[in-house]
């Protein structure tokens, strides 16, 4: 009887099939408890959870001390002492930039995610908008950090600190980054024996040390260099340092997007007389960058978290100003709250970068997929 | 030039040759190449001239005249620059082993259990992932080794079972008593591991000839866990721990990691684990449905389909981006910098500012770990060749 069933069932099926409704009981045991291993894991989980939420749910909200004008307040209660944020935010997101002129910080940064949002939107995808966005928004931000004009009192990059450094050091990386690595990335596949030679050895050995001894580099060896009398300030050097990081590790990524393109691309191109840039340019890198674009999004997001390290050569990124004021002996023991905040500052960030890298990487698939 | 006149051989200049101008761009990298090397060259040169500093590696062989927390081998204050610099070496490679088979158990733990038909078990496995993923690992190294610092002293420990202590000393745990038999054991349990694969070659090629299967997985494990139990149990069974126990201060006996370490290792774990976990997943995932079906379509049992089908095919796809993983974990180790445990970068930063010599220094640094990395990626491509797709 079996046979018949399906033809005739398609035939008379135009509409949807039924949507199959499961019940709490039904879904429990189809999810939770299917097999003896399955339910005996979820017991475990279920128990674990039970004797943890409560106690943590109770120290985090309940007991949690939100505001307090002194550390008094926090010593006394049992909870988290969420006060040491709002006590301690200006220096925490601030750092050492004079402590008047931190709303230029806040204007600075209010620009920074505007234009990070812009730039976001598919709709916005345009040469003609993007870079005039970038070039005034950078202008902005660039004017409300240093002042110097318009009667804006001067401050200097040694006095910069806390998220806006964080901020200038992730866009820095990126945007010198990502043109290095491009380059990198074409020479390494490029049939010039010594091109290709260079590109090679110089992805290979800063990819195989750790980002910690290339800032050291650009800390102290790099003044070195420099013949007597020239001084580049130290936040541009370690920029440059970890764009240079940045860049090796991206390159790979777009030679596995470069390697990608069939060798009838190269050939349409070249039959149609076009020159190896003009062909690099319109032809294979918009088809191998949107290939590896998943795996460029991720070391973005990477280069974002490896901000960070500028703790070790002294500079005051969001990390580094934490961690000096909680050298402050009152409020040093409330180390876990003030971690957590700056913890989540990063996770949203990353966080939300890489589901919107998921969502654009749905999206630019559509229409490609089988 | 009134008409056009056709193309003939030899009227295209050299200039648009290809091959003409390739070599151009190579002859102007090269020269650009070195003219760059020679200049930074003298820069320095002159520089440390200036500053009067001897440059060369003979510090190497000055006594270094400081200490560090802890080392792998004997070291004092007057011994050379050299053996602190090893000291640090050692140390750095001890977090990273430890840290690679820890982050292997918990990496490959949490990926299996995201892939869970059980709801409760995945979800809280990718909120594993996708917290720790998405913290830079300097962080939650600092935030680690804060809270290891503030930790009961070791007079309240954390104890596990009476004999694990967790303090802000750092780690004490039990290791049990040497034993003239041990050797004999470890000994034991190797020739039955050599038997074992002897044995399974047998199975093998008795089955290439007959077509039966012996049985191999219970008799290797019976032989590699019978031998040296039956030798240990013939020596009279012997096994005593040497528990840590509080005297004054400190603790003695048993071993220990000190807070720094515990902390470096924790951060270290945590973070390279979520991302061992999305390898393993994606690898898991990557083995089609279909070929789970072909495989018990042909009479394989559900073991065997796992080791014969899935496993093959997913860790074509799991061993090389954890190799990678290993391998930021061992860079990541130089992040110990940050809270004082004496790595290879930590020590090598102290000795820059001892001696200042920093060129020598930061270069000695970098092509360890260069060394390091070429090291495990040749492995890697050996290994890569011998998995890869054997295509006819």
């Amino acid at each position: 009887m079996t046979d018949t069933v399906i033809p005739h069932g398609r035939a008379e099926s135009d509409a949807p099939p039924p949507i199959e409704k499961i019940g709490a009981l039904r879904w429990a045991r189809q999810n939770l408890f299917n097999g003896w291993l399955n339910s005996l894991l979820t017991l475990v989980a279920a128990a674990g959870l039970f004797y943890a939420l409560p106690p943590l749910i109770e120290w985090a909200l309940l007991d949690a001390v939100w505001v307090a004008a002194s550390d008094e307040a926090c010593r006394q209660a049992t909870g988290a002492c969420w006060a040491v944020v709002p006590q301690k935010h200006r220096p925490m997101l601030f750092g050492v930039y004079p402590y008047d002129e931190h709303w230029r910080l806040i204007v600075a940064l209010l620009i920074y995610v505007v234009a990070i949002c812009v730039t976001l939107v598919p709709r916005f995808f345009r040469r003609g908008i993007v870079l005039p966005l970038w070039i005034f928004a950078l202008t902005g931000i660039g004017l409300m950090l240093w002042g110097g004009v318009f009667g804006l009192t001067y401050v200097d990059t040694s006095q910069w600190g806390g998220l806006p450094l964080t901020m200038v050091l992730f866009t820095g990386t990126v945007v010198l980054g990502m043109p290095i690595s491009v380059l990198l990335a074409l020479g390494r596949r490029s049939s010039l024996p010594a091109v290709k030679t260079v590109c090679v050895t110089f992805i290979e050995s800063i990819r195989g040390v750790p980002l910690v001894t290339i800032l050291f580099v650009s800390a102290v060896v790099f003044p070195l260099f420099l013949p007597d009398g020239v001084d580049i300030n130290k936040l541009f050097r370690a920029m440059v340092g970890m764009a240079i990081f940045f860049a090796c590790y991206q390159a790979e990524v777009i030679r596995g997007g470069l390697q990608a393109i069939p060798r009838g691309q190269y050939e349409a191109a070249e039959a149609l007389g076009l020159g190896y840039w003009h062909m690099t340019r319109k032809i294979i890198l918009p088809q191998a960058l949107r290939i590896c674009l998943p795996g460029i999004m991720n070391h973005i997001i990477a280069a974002f978290k490896n901000t960070s390290l500028v703790l070790i050569i002294g500079l005051f990124d969001i990390l580094t100003a934490t961690s000096a004021v909680l050298q402050d002996p009152l409020w040093s023991r409330f180390f876990v709250e003030a971690y957590l905040f700056v913890a989540l500052v990063y996770f949203v960030f990353c966080f939300a970068l890489s589901k919107y890298s998921q969502g654009l990487e749905r999206r630019l698939s559509e229409g490609r997929r089988l | 030039m009134a008409e056009i006149s056709a193309p003939r051989a030899g009227d295209t200049s050299i200039l648009n040759s290809l091959a003409f101008r390739g070599f151009v761009y190579q002859v102007l990298l090269a020269a650009g190449v070195a003219i760059a090397g020679w200049y930074l060259y003298a820069n320095v040169h002159e520089n440390l001239a200036r500053q009067g500093i001897v440059t060369g590696f003979d510090f190497l062989w000055q006594s270094a005249g400081f200490e560090i927390g802890e080392s792998l081998i004997s070291f004092e204050r007057s011994q050379f620059y050299s053996r602190i610099l090893l000291a640090g070496l050692l140390n750095t490679l001890h977090v990273s082993a430890v840290g690679i088979v820890l982050a292997t158990i918990l990496g490959v733990t949490v990926g299996v259990a995201r892939v869970s038909t059980n709801w409760l078990i995945a979800k809280l496995a990718s909120i594993y992932v996708e917290v720790f993923r998405n913290v830079p690992i300097l962080l939650q190294i600092i935030f680690w080794a804060s809270v290891v610092r503030n930790l009961p002293s070791q007079r309240q420990p954390i104890s596990f079972f009476d004999s694990i202590f967790l303090s802000n000393r750092g780690l004490h745990f039990p290791v049990p008593v040497d034993h003239p038999i041990y050797p004999w054991v470890i000994g034991a349990f190797l020739i039955a591991v050599a038997g074992a694969f002897y044995y399974k070659r047998r199975a093998r090629l008795h089955r290439e000839a007959t077509g039966r299967q012996l049985p191999v997985l219970w008799p290797s494990l019976a032989l590699i866990m019978g031998l040296p139990g039956i030798i240990w149990l013939f020596a009279g069974a012997p096994l005593e721990w040497q528990v840590p126990v509080l005297r004054g201060f400190n603790y003695r006996g048993g071993m220990s990691s000190s807070p720094e370490f515990v902390a470096v290792l924790i951060g270290l774990v945590v973070y390279t684990a979520a991302f061992i976990a999305e390898i393993v997943r994606s690898g898991i995932q990557s083995v089609g449905i279909g070929q789970v079906e072909a495989a018990r379509s042909l009479g394989l049992r559900g073991g065997l389909v796992m080791r014969l089908v899935v496993l093959p095919q997913a860790l074509r796809v799991i061993v090389p981006p954890t190799t990678s993983q290993y391998l930021s974990l061992i860079k990541n180790s130089s992040l110990a910098v940050a809270i004082g445990y004496p790595d290879l970068v930590s020590v090598g930063n102290t000795t820059i500012n001892q001696t200042g010599q920093a060129v020598e220094g930061i270069a000695i640094m970098m092509l360890i770990y260069l060394i390091i990395s070429l090291t495990i990626s040749a492995f890697m491509n050996v290994y890569n060749r011998i998995v890869a797709i054997q295509e006819r």
